[in-house]
């Protein structure tokens, strides 16, 4: 660590204003704050202050992704053996599922950081941290056959479109890695919906449908059972199988204080609620499944732990975070079980309320100046 | 008779100029003053009907803006819009009927936009911004300015959205076989309007990258 220290300080020089290197200084403060816990504190100002910078927040993020990731690349592996009905093993799984796992995640982080880097460069800032949960969530959130070139394609919109066109992060309006998963949905949808993507090189006979694909054409027998559901050995985007990984997670995000707790129960609530209320409606057999398993079938859970609570792109305001959850919760339902053309509906659940944020938040916050106002008027009638 | 002569102006004065260059860059219809922006998105999914609409609208906009300027002394300025709807509406009809005569495919493909010209806020800009207050012959010049502008980005955006969207431009394949062998697919949400807008976006970023005077103050 000294070691590393001393050549940072060393090098600094050349970095800084009249340097040598004085155009790469974005570049250099990267990778020094990546390394090393800034020592700049902000000093004046009505600022909250925390002991943690952005880095280190999204590391935590990154942490919590861990569970996910690690089941996903082990899912990835056991899913393509088992359609071929070979005998399987723990390591052949997970060294298969780490050869198609690992060249997404690398591309996805690749291509996005040379994007940050460049824009950084260019407009003379320090580089976004935002991307290195961005550049994670974006492998997790791709089913495991999708072609490389795909993958980089996608983080480049993200990146370019979702993000600096508005100023980077902390400006955009809506999640990154949504956006990438949106943009392969409606760009490329034969590599990114059907039954066939969902399992790594499969068999061709074997069926790789998720959950929601048999529940598209009301193939409510076909479902696979609760437990497997939510332990996630099923067919899906690399990240989002397994409901327990996902809840992992949760606990390391709630417990550091770096998710919103708050959204999470709200957007659980709205699809419980939905749920419900197609149960008493009943007219087919997608309304008469059981509320909780919308909870636990494809991208609810991850959506609800990792991209609904995105700090940037939800609404900020203790009300208007519930509002949020659980229109989010309830459109994504309302989404599966009625509209034949997309089988998932967090996504565009989550996208959707991510335009709708900073509208609530605008209401919240007048509803609260207006209730004060009236109180103060009594006051001074009294 | 005036006392002083008057020097007749050259019929491409620098002015003049100005009128059928600005609308090309810093005055462009769609990237600076935003109309015209529903056609822009909806025809331009190949470069075929983006080139005709383009064309169709050119011819509207520099003839509506010379038959108003003949007549702006002769219309009372309360019916004015009226006036300018009735002489836009006569001139799309015509072009409508060329269309349908000559190229019937393409107004199969324009269905609707092509009378939409008629609503088209460039055309009534220009009527009430320039062909109410000039000349026939500055006006001509500013309708066909304004058109090529509107053209320009039809053009780029048609172009940009038919090689990624279809992989052909002008309906004749341009992307190797070759490339979809290795898992090159057609990009389908190039095909979607939501893509022309990112597109028109995309130019407005560019032009305000290269023409610093466009960026808004604050």
């Amino acid at each position: 660590m000294k070691v590393l220290r001393d050549f940072l300080d060393k090098q600094k020089p050349h970095f800084v204003k009249g340097g040598k290197f004085e155009k790469l200084h974005s570049t250099f403060d990267a990778f020094e704050t990546f390394l090393f816990v800034p020592n700049k504190v902000t000093t004046s100002g009505a600022h909250i202050r925390d002991a943690i910078d952005m880095k280190r927040t999204m590391i935590i993020v990154v942490l919590a992704l861990l569970p996910p990731l690690i089941f996903g690349i082990w899912n990835v592996g056991y899913q393509h053996f088992l359609s071929l009905g070979m005998p399987y093993d723990f390591w052949p799984m997970f060294s298969f599922g780490l050869i198609k796992v690992l060249p997404i995640v690398i591309v996805s982080y690749v291509v996005g950081l040379a994007i940050e880097f460049a824009f950084a460069q260019s407009r003379h800032h320090e580089v976004n941290e935002g991307f290195l949960v961005s550049g994670m969530l974006i492998p997790l959130v791709m089913p495991p056959d999708v072609p490389l070139w795909m993958v980089a394609v996608a983080t480049a919109f993200a990146v370019i479109i979702g993000k600096e066109v508005f100023g980077g992060t902390g400006m955009n309006i809506l999640n990154p890695a949504l956006t990438a998963r949106a943009f392969l949905f409606f760009a490329y949808p034969s590599e990114m919906s059907g039954d066939k993507v969902w399992i790594a090189e499969k068999a061709d006979a074997y069926s790789g449908a998720t959950p929601l694909g048999h529940l598209l054409v009301l193939d409510v027998d076909k479902l696979p059972s609760d437990w497997s559901m939510f332990l996630g050995t099923i067919p899906g985007s690399i990240g989002e199988t397994s409901t327990l990984a996902i809840i992992l997670g949760a606990i390391v995000l709630i417990a550091t204080g770096i998710g919103s707790a708050r959204i999470m129960l709200s957007v659980i609530a709205g699809g419980l609620g939905m749920g419900l209320l197609f149960n008493l409606w009943g007219a087919n057999a997608y309304m008469n499944i059981p509320a909780y398993q919308h909870l636990i079938m494809g991208g609810f859970a991850f959506g609800t732990v990792y991209m609904a609570t995105d700090p940037v792109s939800a609404s900020q305001t203790a009300k208007g975070k519930i509002y949020y959850g659980v229109l989010i919760g309830m459109i994504a339902v309302l989404i599966r079980v009625f509209n034949p053309a997309y089988p998932e509906g967090m996504m565009l659940a989550i996208l959707l309320m991510n335009v709708f944020a900073p509208l609530i938040d605008h209401y919240v916050l007048q509803g609260n100046i207006q209730k004060r106002l009236k109180r103060a008027k009594l006051a001074v009638k009294a | 008779m005036s006392a002083v002569k008057q020097e007749k102006e050259p019929l491409f004065s620098a002015k003049n100029r100005k009128l059928l260059t600005n609308p090309l860059n810093i005055d462009n219809p769609i990237t600076v003053q935003v109309l015209g922006i529903c056609s822009a998105l909806a025809v331009t999914a190949k470069i075929k009907p983006s080139f005709v609409m383009a064309l169709s609208v050119i011819v509207v906009i520099a003839f509506s803006n010379v038959i108003i300027s003949l007549m702006r002394n002769g219309i009372p300025p309360r019916i004015r819009i009226i006036v300018q709807l009735v002489v836009i509406a006569s001139l799309v009809i015509l072009v409508d009927q060329v269309l349908k005569a000559f190229v019937f495919d393409v107004s199969k493909q324009l269905s609707v936009f092509v009378g939409l010209i008629i609503t088209n806020c460039i055309i009534m800009g220009r009527l009430e911004a320039f062909a109410m207050s000039n000349k026939p012959w500055p006006s001509f010049l500013d309708g066909l300015g304004n058109g090529f502008g509107y053209g320009a980005i039809l053009l780029i955006v048609g172009f940009t959205r038919e090689l990624f969207g279809s992989g052909t431009i002008w309906g004749f394949h341009v992307i190797p076989e070759s490339f979809y062998d290795f898992g090159y697919r057609n990009n389908g949400f190039m095909i979607l309007p939501p893509m022309a807008l990112i597109i028109v976006g995309i130019i407005i970023w560019i032009q305000r990258a290269k023409n610093p005077q466009l960026i808004e103050e604050n």
